[in-house]
Order: C-alpha cells, then structure tokens, then sequence
C-alpha cells in the first residue's frame, strides 16, 4: 500500500469533477423541491439525459450537441412527470417512482447500439502538476469547463431564490399554493418550469458522466447519483451553498473509496464502493432534525378549488 | 358620497349540483362601508371571489366606475383598484412582512424602500409592523395587519374584507373599525362581509343580505333591528337552546400545570395551564385563534402526552396515555378541523364511526372488526342527530360541513362521554345545525358529563358557557363564573389589544 | 377495477408503437409477448415459469403494498430480497452437507428474518430520527450489493467451484433445495407463500383492526393519530413485514429458480414489485393478478427477444410505461368524478 502517490491538488480536482454530475442534479432537483414538488425521477432524468448527450454527441461528433440533448432529454422526461402530478393530479412519489424505472428502461433501449464505444473528446485544459521528469511523465490535473459552470449555475441558483422577484414566486408556491393561488399566481405553470429545470439540470448530470467523467456508455450508469442528489437536497437544508459543500463532500468520499481501492488498501473493494451510500445514509440521519429550509407544501397535491 | 364605485347586475355562478349565486345585483357607493351578510354556505364567498377575479361568473355583468369590469384574474382586479383581505389569511408563514406584502403588488419597490414604506404606512393608519418579522411567528392580528397593509400600499379604491373580525379581541375590532372609519373618510369603499349583525349595526352604511345564493333584500342596517336583518338572513326563526341546569357534582377532569413545547414550528406552547371541570358543568373556553386551542385539544385528546400528573381522570393520572386509552376511561374530543382530523374524509361514515367508537361500542373484538356493528352505529348517529346523507356507506367528504358537524359531535355524544371536550363546536355550520350542536352539548351536561367547549365565537360561549376562561399565547386565564361578565371583560381576558394604535385621523 | 384494464390496453397500443420503432412487427410482438406464453404450443413450459416469475413479484408486492397504504414508502424491497436470499442460503451452506427436515423451515425463517432486519434499518432511523425512510432504503439496495458481491466472492464462495464466483448449488443439496411440491408445475414453496401473504393482507386490511389504521393512516394521518393510532408502531410493522416477505422471496428463489447466490442474482424483482403494487391497486386480489400480468411480460419478452430479436430493454420500458399509464388514467378518472361530485365552497 502506498498512499503517497495520492497526489492532493490531483485529489482535489478528482474530487471537483466528481461532484459536478451530483451538483448539477441537486440544484435542479433544489429548485423543484422549493416550488413544492418532490420529484423522485432525478435518477430516471440523468440516465436518460447521460444516454441522449451520449448517442447525440457520438452522431453528431459535436460533444456540445450532446449536452444541449441531454438537457432536452432530461426536461422531455420531467415533462411526463409535470403532465402526470400537475395535470392529472397523480401522487408524486409513485410518479417520481414510475419516471425513474421508466427512464432506466428508456435509456437501455436508446442505448443498444452504444456500448463500447468512445464520444468525442470533450475540451479540458490540464493543470501540470508536475514537470516530467526522467522517471515519469508530467502530473497533469484534467479539470474542464462544467465542473464552473456546475458553480455558476449554483451561484445563479442561490441569486435567483434570494433576490429575483420570480425567485420569491417560486419560493411562495412551494411555501403555500393555496395563498399564492389566492394572489392569483399560476401555481401550476410555476411548478411545471421548476420541475422542466430540474430535468434539465439532471439530464445535463447524467451526460457530464457519460460524456467526460466516464466516458462511455454502459447501462445503468449513473449507478444512484440520482438519488444521492435528492438526499444531498436534503442535506443542504434547501441551501444552494451547502449543496454545493455536500456535493464536494460526496465527491470527495468516493474519490477517497476509489484511491484507497487503486491503492490496494486491506478493504475489500466491495465495503470501500458502500461508502457514498452508507455516508449519504448518515447524512440523512444527521440532518433529518433540521428542516427549516423545507418548503412547507413538499409533495402535497393542488387542487385548484374554487 | 357621490356615485357608484360598482355595480353588480344579475351575476350568476353554477356548480355541479348548486348554484353558489342566483342573479346577484347590488351597487357598492363611492365611500361606502358595504355589508354582504349571509349564512355559512349563502353564497358570500363566491361573490367576492368573482368580484376578485378567483372565479368567473356564468352569466351577468360587473360595471365600475361606468366602464365594464371583466378581471380574468387577481392581477386583473388589483389594477383596477380592487383589494381584498381574506378570510383564511393568503400568508406565507415562512417569508417575512415585507416579502408577503411584494407578493401581493404588481410593481413592488424595491426590498428596502418596501421595509420603510410598511413602517410609515402602518404606522399612519394604526397597525404597526415590523417589515422584518416572519409570518409564521405572528400573532392571528398582526397576520391580519400584514394583509389590510398589503392593500393599502396599493391604494384601492374598494377593500374587500372577508370576516375580518373572526380573528380579533373586541378591543381590536374597535381599533380595525377606527381604521377603516379613516379609510371611508378618505374615499374607499369597503365591501364587508360578516354574519355577526352588531358589528354590521355599527360599522356599514348599507347591506346586501344572500340566502342560498339569491340577495333576499337590502337594508340600512342603522334603521334595522338585528332580529330583522338575522330573519332575512335565515328565513325563519332561530331555535334558541335552552339550558337545564342540575348542580355541578365532582370534580371530574383536574388539569394542572399542563405545559407543552410548541409542536412544529409556527404551533403555540402551551404555559402551565391549569384548571377542574365539574360533572354537570360547561365550561367555555375563548381566545383568538391560534393561541394555543388545538394544542390544549391534543393535550387532553392524548395526541400529545406529558407528565402523567398533568391530566387527571377522576383522581386517576391520565397524561401519558394515548387516546384510545383516555376513551376508555370516558374522555372524549371533538376535534375543529373535521376533514382530515375528526374525520377521514374519503373514507364512509360507517369507518368513520369506527374511527373514535371502536373501543367504547365494541365495535372490535380479538383485533377483529365487526362491521356490522359499526354500521348500526354509524345509522344511529345519522339518526338521532339529524345527519342529512343518503346512508353510512356515503364518504365523509360528501357531508355539508354542517352535516359532517353534527355527525362528528354526535358520534363523541353518543358514546356516553363522562368528559367531552369540543373546539370550534359550530364553525362553518349554519344556524339551525349550530343550535341542535349546542343544545346537544348543555343536554350532555345536565345529564351530569363535564362539558369543554373550545370556541373563538364569544356569543356561542356566553350562551352555554358556566365558567368561561380565555386563552393567551398557550396560556388560560383564571376561570370566571360566565353570567355577568362584560365584553369588556372578555376582551381583556383574551389579551386585550396588543401594541395596537388607534388610527391617525 | 377498469382502469388498470384500460392502463394495460393503453399500454399495449403504445409498446406495439414503440416495437414498430424498433423494426418488430407490432401486432405478431403483442401476440408473442401476452398470447404465446399461455397458448402457444410449447406453453407448457412457459406456464410453469408464470409461477415462478410472479411468486416473488407477488409476495414481495404484498409487503409493499401494507407501507403504501399507509403512505410508508419502502422502496428498498429489492435489497431486502437480496438480505433475504443471503441469510437463507447462509443458513443452509453453515448446515451443508447435513441432511435434515428442519434446514428448510429453518431457512424460510432466516430468509424472512434477513430481510425483516434490513427493512428495520430505515424503519427504526425514520421512528428515531424521521429521517426519510425512501432514501435510505434505497441507498441500502447498493449497499445490499456490495454485500451480495462480496459474499459470492468470499464467504459464501463455494470452495469446491474451482475459483469461479458464486455459492454452491442449492439445488443439488436435498435438505435445502426448495423443489417443486408437484412435479412439472412450477408451483414451489414461494407459490404457496405468496398465496398464503395474499389471504393474509386480504384478511389484515378488510377486517382487522390494524388493517383499519394502515387504511386511516394513508388516508389521513393526522386523523389517524386523533384515533389513537401510533404512527412509530404502523412504520416498524408496515417495513417489517415488507421486509420479511421480500427476505422470505429472495430465499426461496436463491434455493429454488436460481440455485446459488452469485453477483448477479438480483434482477430488479424487488423493483418490478413497485410496479405490480400500483397496478393492483395496493389490493392483495388485485396484487395476484397484477404480478401474474408482469410475470406473463417477462416471460413474453424473453421469448420475444429470442424469436424476434426484441432487445430486453424494451420489456423494462413497457413496464415502466404500464406504469405510467396507470397513474394518469387512474388519476384522470377520479379526478373527473371528485369535480362532478363537488359541490361549492
């Protein structure tokens, strides 16, 4: 066993771009949760957008086609969620339920044709780390451009809810639909575009790891991201900020289980790939006390009487 | 005065199986106080909402100010000068003052000029409030502030006010009636609806009176008796109970230092509450709401336990056991909300008699249902208080909430209840339903059970009540004997007039 | 009872679009996947596999649909299974090679009790904690996972399988083995639990007193409570009980179908029964039915994708879509009838 060769600025960017694909989908999946809606898909959203940004970047040849389809593909399949717990008023744990073994479902099928296959390269610039030296080639940290833009949107995200006059909207519907219905704001129409966000952001979750963390395809993926995502929202106490601190946390648990696994530590492979699950679960229960942050209407149907 | 803000001309609004409202016509003065009176179910609250822009009518035409007034929405209707302060307040208890009252303009300022605008604005007209505060942790009089505030910022031209005294202490009702006595003076009209006929005597300068959803007439309400206008109001005369008394026998329920923490986050703790009831006895127990009643009610229901010496059953410490237990030993809990908690309300009345009377009817035996039973309970109750359904098989959510009303209370009645305790006993229920309710009540007593009636109707209270007692921020007020006691009296037991001022006129 | 005939005729008029997207002939795929398996020629294989695909799908259904009732949400079955399957197989290879009467009851029980314990993890972290009781029973599928591959790597490895993954074959070891209780018929001991847990719950929910308080608590909590119910002991029985009938299938498929545990034993039963719960309306007689349907697709998508081609996943997304299906028509329909049946505010 040899941990000295963990490199800590090469850890700290494994673990940036570890967490991206978990950030993209908490804050989507945040803004659903603030406008009152609990969307269980968010694992369903990310295979399938990992799938669409996949196969259309692959025919294309453009990894920027890709993204823009996995995004798409995401808010394509939250918009059955939105027409089935909006519209038909359908309970939304069973719909998130239904969207997720459908999306895994869904993404297999589109991605029959896929397996084995490299996308096109998507743009990173290296960090050199280390100069080559006689021994070894030069340490180069691969960081890229939406491990930013994951810090950007949570940025924006925060901005949006704290200042935005919309941002209080959406935080009043998922407070209460019933006062803001009474104030004649479109409880329906708000949620409906929180929750096509909140699958855009997953589908664009699920390609950063098909298409730059991975990147391959392979069925199955996103291996319960997604709802690593939804108990991060949790964890975060509905705060942009702390889910951007819980997913650097998460990201930084797997990097640590993956290195000791290359490492070859004295722990079976097995118990070190538990451990983002078995944190996640601790988080659960360590933050489960506090939920001040919870919008006050989660998951409760509207009926718009009257 | 001088021309008419809004005229109403044959408005008609149908629903499945009712029409809310018949050809409604009426005219609203400029700087009129208007009354719209009515019985729970008249029709009131459609035609506000219609008026607001929450409902469109079916047929019939709105005019104000002479020009057509068609709001598809609240939007519509704000910018056209038409505010309104409900009933169930439209708050969001987890954003502030300032954030609450952005909601409800179209162009709010921004955040900071809003804050000083409140300040200065409330001040003016008597309702002081801190821009700051959350909702949630308001009391129901200052929520109600935040509203009228909300609707003054935006300088309307006609207030709508939906029961606005509902929520009040008496000496807060004076203070709101200085206020919007400013608002008439300076112009607005005001469309206020009420069913409590001395507030309407006092405050409005004409009325407009619904039944079952057809305006049955208008009045002065100055130059009209109360009995009058409650005659149009329900088209008949009004059963009054009568009271029996026997003498007050033992001591039967012995409450003593009961305090409890809030129980969510915007809830009432209750603060060392303590007091006996008597067999044969009701005792009325008013207080705005949300100042602690249903929390005293899951108290003594058993839904919240605490120390076992809090509550004592007939000597016997009761405050750690669970509901179904304290039934069995004959205390018994109507509790306000019916759907959703005294009863389930897609479940049928026959589950619903099941739901509190499983133990005391042997309705259960070895953990075995006996559905037949429950039936024949369910009937009973259907029959002895008069429940208007088509059977026990019928969902709970299908009852009028007066029917559903009288069938919760009865289904606590019948049981033979040693204690009965009821909160909000006749909210939402129209007249005759409310006095069967009461009379139900003052018979269960002068058969000798201990009455707790739980009540923000101080009427209601004063007329069945023998002690009366008020509770305050989760705390109750020394028990006074009810016969003699003032308005006055009342009102300072229930708190006052908090850190209210009278308007600057 | 309509609507999930209609979700099921839905649902088959959009998969037959979806194959004809997917170059299958439509019609002939329907035929292969709902007809064949009961009517065809060599149905009398294919019947038998109809109880053996819809035993667990049933049994484990049943568990769930006791939490969903009661707004419980256990979505963890799938890894209560695998628990199960372990402890039962863990009890039989620690007796290997005895032969006794009692290995197998024994087993049931230790399957039963593995799976009642995994189940406890979320139930007690809810009671004690209220933490929420969906993700952490679906975190713990991953970990039941890792604990599945783990154990056919090590301890349950079978010492004389020449270094390859997987346990001993349970199937070659009598006292163990959950055979056929008659011959040819598929019916194995898992059948004959599932028919039991069905009466049972048929049973607990139209007339027993704890059935009434899971249907209270689901309808309105709060109610609920006022009625004396005590919502800790509802989440620990509804999660054990789910727990212990998904335990008690994944025993009796690791000792019957299956034969062995290895890393892939798992094939999203525990999932599937999601789907089977809903479409059989969280009703114990609807339940039978409904996993005999998703049985009946199983069993046609695999002879679809041997005689057409028919890639797996298009069975998965006909499930999902029956799914879907049945929560908007279902919803549409009852929402149509609240509006008509309501009256004004």
């Amino acid at each position: 066993m040899d941990l000295s060769a963990i490199n800590p600025f090469l850890l700290l960017c494994a673990i940036l771009v570890s967490a991206t694909p978990l950030l993209f989908a908490a804050v989507g999946e945040l803004v659903v949760e603030k406008s009152g809606v609990l969307n269980l898909g968010v694992e369903g959203m990310m295979i399938t957008g990992a799938i669409c940004g996949f196969a259309i970047s692959v025919n294309t040849g453009s990894p920027w086609m890709g993204l823009l389809a996995a995004a798409g593909g995401g808010a394509v399949l939250s918009l059955l969620f939105a027409l089935l717990t909006q519209v038909a008023m359908a309970n939304q744990v069973a719909s998130g339920l239904s969207l997720t073994l459908f999306g895994l479902g869904l993404s297999a099928l589109i991605g029959q044709g896929y397996q084995g296959i490299k996308p096109p390269e998507f743009p990173t610039f290296g960090v050199v780390v280390a100069e080559a030296t006689a021994e070894r080639a030069a340490l180069v940290a691969r960081l890229d451009i939406l491990v930013f833009a994951a810090i950007a949107l949570t940025a924006a995200v925060w901005a949006f809810l704290k200042y935005s006059r919309a941002g209080l909207i959406l935080r009043a519907v998922g407070e209460s639909h019933d006062a803001a219905h009474a104030l004649g704001y479109k409880v329906v129409r708000i949620r409906v575009l929180a929750i096509l966000f909140g699958g855009a952001c997953a589908g664009l979750g699920g390609a950063y790891i098909s298409l730059i963390r991975v990147p391959q395809w392979t069925e199955g993926m996103t291996a319960g991201i997604g709802w690593i995502a939804l108990a991060l929202v949790v964890f975060a106490n509905w705060k942009p900020w702390r889910a951007l601190l819980g997913a650097w946390l998460f990201g930084g648990v797997n990097v640590l289980q993956l290195n000791l696994q290359a490492a070859g530590v004295d722990i079976p492979a097995e118990y070190l790939g538990m451990a983002p699950y078995v944190i996640t679960i601790i988080a659960l229960v360590i933050m489960s006390s506090d939920r001040s942050g919870a919008p006050a209407s989660i998951g409760r149907p509207f009926h718009a009487s009257s | 005065m001088t021309g008419t803000l809004l005229k109403i001309e044959g408005l008609t609004k149908a629903y499945p199986g009712v029409v809310a409202n018949d050809t409604v016509s009426f005219a609203i003065a400029e700087g009129e106080v208007h009354a719209l009176l009515g019985e729970n179910g008249a029709g009131k609250s459609t035609l506000v909402k219609m008026i607001y822009g929450l409902v469109k009518p079916d047929s019939g035409t709105m005019t104000l100010r002479g020009a057509p007034y068609t709001p598809s929405e609240p939007r519509a209707a704000r910018a056209a000068g038409v505010a309104m302060v409900f009933q169930h307040f439209s708050l969001f208890e987890a954003l502030n003052v300032a954030e609450n009252i952005a909601l409800g303009m179209e162009n709010p300022p921004k955040m900071r000029d809003l804050a000083a605008r409140i300040t200065a604005v409330s001040h003016d007209y008597g309702l002081p409030l801190d821009p700051h505060r959350l909702v949630g942790d308001l009391s129901a009089g200052e929520r109600q502030r935040v509203e009228i505030i909300r609707c003054l910022l935006q300088s309307p031209r006609l207030l709508i006010m939906d029961e606005p005294t509902s929520v009040l202490t008496p000496q807060e009702v004076d203070i709101l009636f200085q206020t919007l006595n400013k608002l008439r003076a300076e112009g607005v009209s005001i469309l206020y609806i009420s069913h409590k006929l001395e507030e309407i005597r006092t405050l409005c300068d004409s009325a407009t009176i619904l039944r079952l959803g057809k305006n049955v007439g208008t009045c002065v309400p100055r130059e009209t008796s109360a009995r009058d206008m409650a005659e149009m109001m329900v088209g008949s005369a009004l059963h009054v109970p009568e009271r029996a008394h026997g003498d007050t026998g033992e001591v039967l329920l012995e409450v003593s230092g009961l305090t409890n923490a809030a129980p969510s986050e915007f809830g009432t703790a209750l603060k060392d509450i303590s007091f006996t009831v008597r067999a044969g006895e009701v005792l009325g127990i008013g207080g705005v709401a949300g100042n602690g009643q249903d929390e005293l009610l899951a108290a003594l229901s058993g839904e919240t336990r605490g120390a076992a010496e809090t509550v004592k059953l007939k000597g016997e410490a009761v405050g750690r056991l669970g509901p179904d237990a304290r039934r069995i030993k004959g205390l018994l809990c109507a509790p306000e909300e019916r759907l959703g908690h005294a009863a389930a309300p897609d479940m049928s009345l026959t589950e619903n008699a099941l739901l509190t009377g499983a133990r005391r009817e042997g309705l259960v035996s070895g953990g075995f249902l006996k559905w037949g039973a429950a039936r024949r309970f369910a009937e009973k109750v259907i029959e002895a208080f008069d429940v208007r359904t088509p059977g026990p098989d019928n969902a709970a959510r299908s009852l009028s909430g007066g029917n559903l009303q009288k069938f919760v209370i009865g289904r606590e009645v019948l049981q033979r209840p040693e204690i009965l305790v009821v909160n909000q006993p006749t909210w939402g229920v129209d007249a005759s339903a409310a006095a069967a309710i009461r009379q139900a009540l003052l018979d269960l007593a002068a058969k000798g059970a201990a009455v707790i009636c739980i009540s923000q109707d101080l009427d209601e209270l004063m007329e069945i009540s023998d002690r009366f007692g008020a509770l305050n921020e989760g705390r109750l007020t020394p028990l006074r004997p009810a016969q003699g006691l003032t308005v006055e009296d009342i009102g300072l037991m229930m708190g006052g007039a908090q850190d209210m001022e009278v308007a600057h006129v | 009872m309509a609507t999930p005939v209609l979700a099921v005729l839905v649902t088959m008029v959009a998969g037959g679009i979806l194959f004809a997207f997917l170059g299958k002939p439509p019609i002939e795929a329907i035929r292969v996947i709902f007809w064949d398996p009961l009517f065809s020629e060599f149905a009398f294989y294919y019947r038998p596999q109809l109880l053996v695909k819809g035993a667990p799908l049933v049994l484990i259904a049943i568990g769930l649909s006791l939490g969903f009732r009661a707004g419980i949400w256990n979505i963890g079955a799938e890894g209560q299974y695998i628990i199960g399957a372990l402890s039962g197989a863990g009890v039989a290879l620690a007796f290997y090679p005895l032969d006794a009467w009692w290995i197998f009851p024994l087993m049931v029980l230790g399957g039963a009790l593995g799976g009642f314990l995994w189940a406890m993890i979320p139930a007690l972290l809810k009671v004690k904690f209220g933490t929420n009781e969906i993700l952490v029973s679906l975190m713990l599928v991953y970990v039941a996972e890792k604990i599945l591959a783990s154990m056919s790597l090590g301890l349950l490895k079978n010492p004389e399988g020449y270094g390859f993954p997987g346990s001993r074959n349970l199937q070659q070891y009598p006292s163990a083995h959950n055979a056929e209780i008659f011959t040819g018929s598929g019916m194995h001991w898992g059948v004959a639990a599932a028919l039991i847990a069905v009466i049972f719950a048929y049973i607990l929910l139209n007339r027993h007193m704890l059935g009434f308080q899971i249907r209270l608590t689901g309808e309105a909590p709060r109610a609920a409570r006022f009625a004396g119910v005590s919502p800790a002991r509802l989440v620990l029985f509804c999660l054990g009980t789910a727990g212990a009938l998904a335990g008690m299938a994944g025993m009796f498929e690791v000792s019957g179908p299956s034969g062995q545990v290895s890393i892939d034993f798992n094939v999203g039963y525990g999932f599937t029964a999601i789907i089977v719960a809903f479409l059989g309306r969280l009703h114990p007689i609807g339940i039978l039915l409904a996993g005999a349907l998703m049985a009946l697709t199983y069993i046609g998508g695999e002879i679809a994708q041997s005689k057409l081609g028919m890639p797996s996943a298009a069975i998965q997304v006909f499930q999902g879509m029956l799914l879907f299906f049945l929560l908007a028509l279902d919803m549409l329909t009852h929402f149509r009838l609240r509006l008509a049946a309501k009256g004004v505010a």
